[in-house]
């Protein structure tokens, strides 16, 4: 045995004030003491969804948001309810570029055609381009971004490296280039925008549920539930997935409203939806050549476009409050 | 040591003295979502020039906020609504913030409780203690700097203060913080739980240097902890807190033996420190104290339901310039855990205890060695045998808040485990959990809650509810009881004691805190940087420990060298 | 230091490649004839069609059509365009224009993001910060070529306070309102990025104990909480850069700038596939190199990426 090089040191007294210390001990009626750890509440149980959707509740931002996502949803699925007018069928050139006139609140465009039709028939194609893109880069980006994540090592190593090169492609110049391909520029439409628009949209939607999962992957639940005999893919599905899913909910909602964006810039470059579509975008690009002397016909789609991709972005945000990891905890 | 050389013997009678600091009827509220919430309530508090005051409380008594708002650093939405805060005559509840920051650092200094996140981790050592000497007006030279470091005992202070935060090891780091709080040498030290987030041996010696210098300073210091033990070592006087009161206060040898607040009766009886002081004590007179829990040590002569032979984990480190290095965080470990009893492995951060409980769990592979579990090898089981392993040994961790799915409400936590290895159908697996509910005392009501709306106490007896369904014969507690308030923690172990005496359970408890095993434990492993340094009954550890490092711990319980009379004990 | 330098060096160089093959093989190879995506929706003659064969090796196995062009791209020989201009000559005509119109971009959202995402950090929850929180996301809401229009429309033509369209000489002054428009949304999502980071820095430890130091309140902010606080935003302005090229199309197209966002524009449009691809490739070595910058900007403002 080795030699006790540190002998217990010698005993202390207490030490003791060099002023008089009083004594003092509280009134016990003034001060109950509780029964230790007797913590239950009489509210119905809350679990994490409902207590952020009760917060979610009180956001002015979530309210305004939601009601114009509605109204917004309900001009996609029913268009003829907002005008009488058929978007293309009453275009007369003599009309061209004209100011509001009865049943036209909004007046013409270049062509002759009535700008709230095209306005609200135009608000379909944006929102499914937006809805689909967004669906389809949550399943593959979170995918993706979920199994590299909650492996990690060379899986990791490798799907990382394939984010960061489609992360040097900006949106925009990716979409320019891929519309280059015959295949492409032969077959625009609503389904091959969704897919350029996904091919380079996942590495953002990887990225975040990547550093949502890896946060979860350590939490000791996840651990207990190994330990239980639960499979690593068990685990992965049952418990870090679910605990991921605030921050990706999020960055889609705001995703949806940047995809949009997305759409009428191609569109409006002309190089996304063929012209025959009817989108704000088109529309945008076919009014800025009479600007000066139209501009009606540019501003009109332009806020239907910004108010949409506000009233998303602006969910996004008021989700983020809600279910903030940081408010969460404790 | 005590205050008695600065004066005469009793100098209130002849010269009083004004006091440094004097909280009177002070009340603080903090502005929630629930309108404005009392975090301080009618806290009355003295300290004379030199003295040292220890406030002690569980989390949430308000012994921090209170200290805080003595050196005006209540958070944004805290505010004193109520009473005085007088420093040295003068009131700070209404001084301007110019003031405020005169006196900050060079009146009144802070040692704050994390050193791992109180540093700027984007600033040289150096400079961030220059620029305390150089805001209070003193010379800032990178000699003067160097003299502060090497005060607080950083050896070699001047090629140290080039080096970053994350260069420095926690205690370093925390002298590094004493240094800062010291440089100016204020006559009040805030001591916000200045040592609880280092290593025991580490933390007596932290203690130990800034008692003397406080002393060699004449600095009195105000000291913030949760320990009671070590409150009653290192201060004059004692002050308890709970629910934003005081409830009593007092020199602290009076506290300990003669508490009368009922709050502060419990604390007294449930402090680990204590306690394990008490039952050295009554050992020492042949008595057999009814503070230990596990009082089968030696009468209990079964067999070993786990070995652990000459276990070794490798970790590879990867380094700069793409080399690796081999890390041995266990080395040649081997212990038993002996049917029903309980075997602690204690150590410091970086001992390799919680890695050989990840082992034994089968979390980790071996690198080497075995792990019996009656008599079968569990390195080497298949996947379908691991699979069955798993209901015979169980995990609970330490972080209450951390071991349980906050998706799950406390049902499917519970029913988990059932229905992962297909036992029973729903109706008898619903009656299993509001039994096993009933065994952690805990209402059947809880079964819908979610676990953020329980206290961390109720947290960890769902998890030990969770460890329990499926009727496992041992139970890996990794920390269990650390993250828990004295009173809770007290409970908890109580409850893991009856557990084991109804169901026979074997537990492998792993934890840094000694005073804890001395209540519970009939087996101690000594681990020391992946190496077992020592293991014998708990007993002859504590009574005659054989190495120095485990008497270094021993020594490092607060507490420990406190003569307690015998009326205590 | 010098290793982990070296390591985001060497992870750069499979991203440059894998971004360039990703393009060439999206233009060259994927089904569909590749001379026809070359000559758009005119056509060629067969004589071109067989010299454009000849000049981009199509008759030549993929990878080394892959790895000739490399060779090229290392000596600046890019090839033509249709008109037989050197592709590189045409680069390096319309890139320092894009280079100014990116550098004041940057400068902008970079200087006015982060004093005003500061001091709405330093006043959460006041009207200030609530009204640019609101602010931000309009800005990031609104696209931005409809931006650019009604500030080109309201500032150039009803204002009448700069030109509408920016001349062939793309001076300083004229550039000004362009670049305004080019940062604008980035300019939101940096004072979002400082907000956040300032709100979550402010209510450090460190920053506590700074301030129990005796520090004064300036200091505090200015040394403890604003380097922190820059970490994020640095990394967002190197993955930016590649976002204000991309952006620069519709910015240059609206102000008439003539930059590579409008050349590479007017490429795409004529469907003038090697310059379009040209072009992107160059921009993604920029993209690269300042990813490269951030990199050393991010070791010197946190230490501890230094021995990560």
């Amino acid at each position: 045995m080795p030699e006790i090089e540190n002998p217990t040191p010698s005993p202390r007294r207490a030490k003791t004030s060099a002023y008089p210390v009083e004594h003092f001990v509280a009134d016990v009626s003034e001060t109950p003491v509780a029964a230790t750890d007797s913590k239950i509440s009489d509210d119905a149980p809350t679990s994490l969804w409902r207590e952020a959707w009760r917060n979610l509740r009180k956001q002015p931002l979530f309210i305004i948001s939601a009601i114009l996502i509605i109204a917004v949803i309900f001009v996609a699925l029913f268009p003829g309810l907002f005008t009488n007018e058929a978007p293309n069928d009453n275009c007369m050139l003599s009309n061209s570029d004209g100011g509001p006139a009865p049943g036209h609140l909004l007046g013409f465009t270049q062509q002759g055609c009535d700008i709230l039709a095209r306005v609200v028939y135009g608000t379909q194609s944006s929102l499914t381009v937006g809805l689909f893109a967004t669906i389809g880069v949550v399943i593959v980006g979170g995918l993706i971004g979920a199994v590299s994540g909650y492996f990690g090592g060379w899986v990791d190593a490798i799907l990382a490296r394939l984010g960061d090169i489609f992360f040097a492609l900006p949106l925009i110049l990716g979409a320019i280039v891929i519309v280059q391909v015959p295949f492409f520029r032969e077959n625009r439409n609503v389904w091959t925008l969704v897919l350029i628009l996904m091919t380079f949209g996942w590495p953002q939607i990887a990225r975040i549920t990547r550093a949502a999962v890896i946060e979860v992957r350590n939490a000791d639940f996840v651990t207990a539930a190994r330990s239980l005999g639960v499979s690593p893919f068990g685990a992965l599905v049952r418990h870090v997935i679910p605990n991921a899913l605030a921050p990706v909910i999020v960055i889609a909602t705001i995703s949806l409203g940047i995809f949009i964006v997305a759409e009428s810039t191609l569109s409006y470059l002309g190089i996304g939806l063929p012209p025959d579509v009817m989108s704000w975008g088109n529309d945008i690009f076919a009014a800025k050549s009479s600007l000066r002397t139209n501009p009606m016909a540019l501003f009109w789609p332009g806020l239907a476009l910004s108010l949409t991709v506000l009233s998303f972005i602006m969910l996004g945000d008021a989700l983020q409050d809600a279910l903030d990891p940081k408010a969460r905890k404790r | 040591m005590n205050g008695a050389e600065m004066n005469t013997e009793n100098p209130s009678a002849q010269n009083p003295v004004a006091p440094l600091l004097e909280l009177k009827d002070l009340a603080i509220t903090f502005k929630t979502n629930n309108g404005e919430v009392p975090a301080v309530k009618r806290a009355d508090l003295t300290i004379m020039p030199g003295e040292t005051v220890a406030i002690v409380g569980e989390s949430g008594s308000g012994k921090s906020t209170t200290a805080l708002a003595a050196i005006g650093l209540l958070p944004s939405n805290g505010r004193v609504s109520g009473g005085s805060i007088v420093f040295d005559g003068e009131d700070l509840t209404n001084v301007s913030e110019k003031r405020m920051i005169q006196l900050r650092g060079s009146s009144i200094g802070m040692v704050p409780q994390d050193p791992m996140s109180n540093l700027n981790p984007v600033w040289k050592i150096g400079f961030q203690v220059k620029e305390t000497l150089k805001a209070n007006g003193l010379p800032s030279g990178p000699k003067d700097v160097a003299k502060v470091l090497t005060e607080a005992g950083l050896p070699d202070a001047a090629a140290r203060a080039n080096q970053y935060p994350h260069e420095f090891s926690g205690g370093m780091r925390q002298r590094a913080l004493i240094a800062i709080g010291l440089a100016c040498r204020p006559r009040l030290l805030i001591a916000d739980e200045p040592t609880s987030a280092l290593d025991v041996t580490v933390q007596r010696q932290i203690l130990d240097h800034l008692e003397t210098m406080t002393d060699e300073l004449g600095t009195a210091v105000l000291l913030i902890t949760h320990d009671l033990g070590l409150a009653a070592e290192r201060a004059h006087k004692v002050v308890v807190m709970y629910k934003g009161q005081v409830v009593e206060s007092g020199p602290a040898l009076e506290l300990l033996t003669n508490p009368q607040h009922p709050y502060t009766q419990k604390l007294v009886a449930s402090a680990p420190s204590l306690a394990s002081r008490r039952i050295e004590s009554s050992k020492g007179t042949g008595r057999e104290s009814d503070e230990v829990l596990a009082p089968h040590a030696e009468d209990l002569q079964t067999d070993n339901v786990i070995e652990v032979k000459n276990l070794v984990k490798v970790y590879k480190i990867r380094g700069g310039w793409g080399k690796s290095s081999d890390f041995k965080a266990v080395d040649d470990v081997s212990f038993a855990i002996k049917r029903g009893t309980t075997t602690a492995v204690v150590g410091e951060s970086g001992s390799g205890k919680s890695t050989v409980a990840k082992m034994v769990l089968g979390l980790e592979d071996a690198t080497d060695g075995s792990i019996t579990f009656d008599g079968v090898d569990i390195t080497s089981l298949g996947r379908k045998e691991m699979f069955n392993f798993r209901r015979r040994v169980q995990p609970i961790f330490q972080d209450p808040y951390g071991s349980l799915d906050p998706m799950y409400n406390i049902f499917r936590t519970i029913e988990e485990p059932l229905r992962v290895h297909g036992v029973g159908n729903a109706k008898s697996r619903e009656a299993k959990v509001r039994n096993l509910l009933d065994q952690v005392a805990l209402p059947a009501s809880m079964m819908q809650r979610f676990p953020n709306e329980l206290s961390g106490g109720q947290r960890q007896r769902v998890a030990i509810a969770r460890a329990l369904a499926l009727d496992p014969e041992v139970v890996i507690c990794d920390e269990a009881v650390s993250a828990l308030d004295v009173l809770v923690q007290a409970q908890i172990l109580k409850l893991l004691a009856d557990l084991q005496s109804e169901l026979g359970l074997s537990y492998l408890f792993i934890t840094h805190d000694l005073a804890v095993v001395r209540q519970i434990a009939d087996h101690v492993c000594v681990m020391e940087k992946g190496k077992l340094v020592e293991k014998g009954t708990t007993d002859d550890v504590f009574e005659k420990p054989q190495t120095a490092y485990t008497q270094a711990l021993l020594d490092a319980i607060p507490g420990a060298g406190l003569m307690l009379p015998p009326e205590v004990a | 230091m010098a290793w982990y330098l070296v390591r985001r060096f060497l992870q750069l160089i499979p991203v440059f490649l894998g971004a360039t093959l990703l393009i060439y093989f999206l233009v060259f190879s994927l089904p569909g004839d590749a001379t026809a995506a070359i000559c758009g929706e005119k056509g060629c003659t067969p004589a071109v069609e067989a010299s454009i064969r000849a000049q981009y090796n199509l008759d030549e196995p993929f990878w080394v059509q892959y790895f000739l062009y490399l060779k090229g791209l290392l000596t600046f020989d890019l090839g033509t365009n249709f008109a037989g201009r050197p592709i590189a000559e045409i680069i390096a005509n319309v890139f320092p224009t894009t280079a100014k119109l990116a550098v004041m971009a940057l400068v902008f959202e970079a200087v006015a993001g982060v004093v005003v995402g500061l001091f709405a950090g330093l006043k959460k929850g006041k009207l200030f910060d609530s009204t640019v929180l609101v602010v931000s996301l309009v800005v990031i809401a609104v696209p931005i070529f409809v931006l650019g229009f009604l500030m080109q429309f309201l500032i150039g033509v009803k204002l009448e306070w700069t030109n509408p369209t920016v001349s062939g000489d793309a001076t300083f002054t004229e550039l000004i309102l362009p670049a305004l428009v080019l940062g604008l949304v980035s300019f939101a999502y940096v004072l979002r990025l400082t907000r956040t980071a300032v709100i979550e820095n402010a209510s450090a430890d460190y920053v506590r104990t700074a301030t129990a130091k005796g520090l004064s309140r300036r200091r505090v902010i200015g040394v403890h909480v604003m380097r922190n606080s820059m970490i994020p935003v640095a990394t967002f302005l190197g993955a930016d850069l590649g976002a204000l090229m991309g952006g620069a199309i519709v910015t240059e197209g609206i102000f008439n700038v003539n930059g590579v966002g409008n050349t590479l524009y007017r490429a795409v449009l004529n469907g003038e596939a090697p310059v379009v691809v040209s072009i992107v490739t160059v921009l993604i070595l920029i993209f690269c190199l300042a990813n490269l910058l951030v990199d050393l900007l991010y070791a010197w403002l946190d230490p501890r990426i230094r021995y990560a």
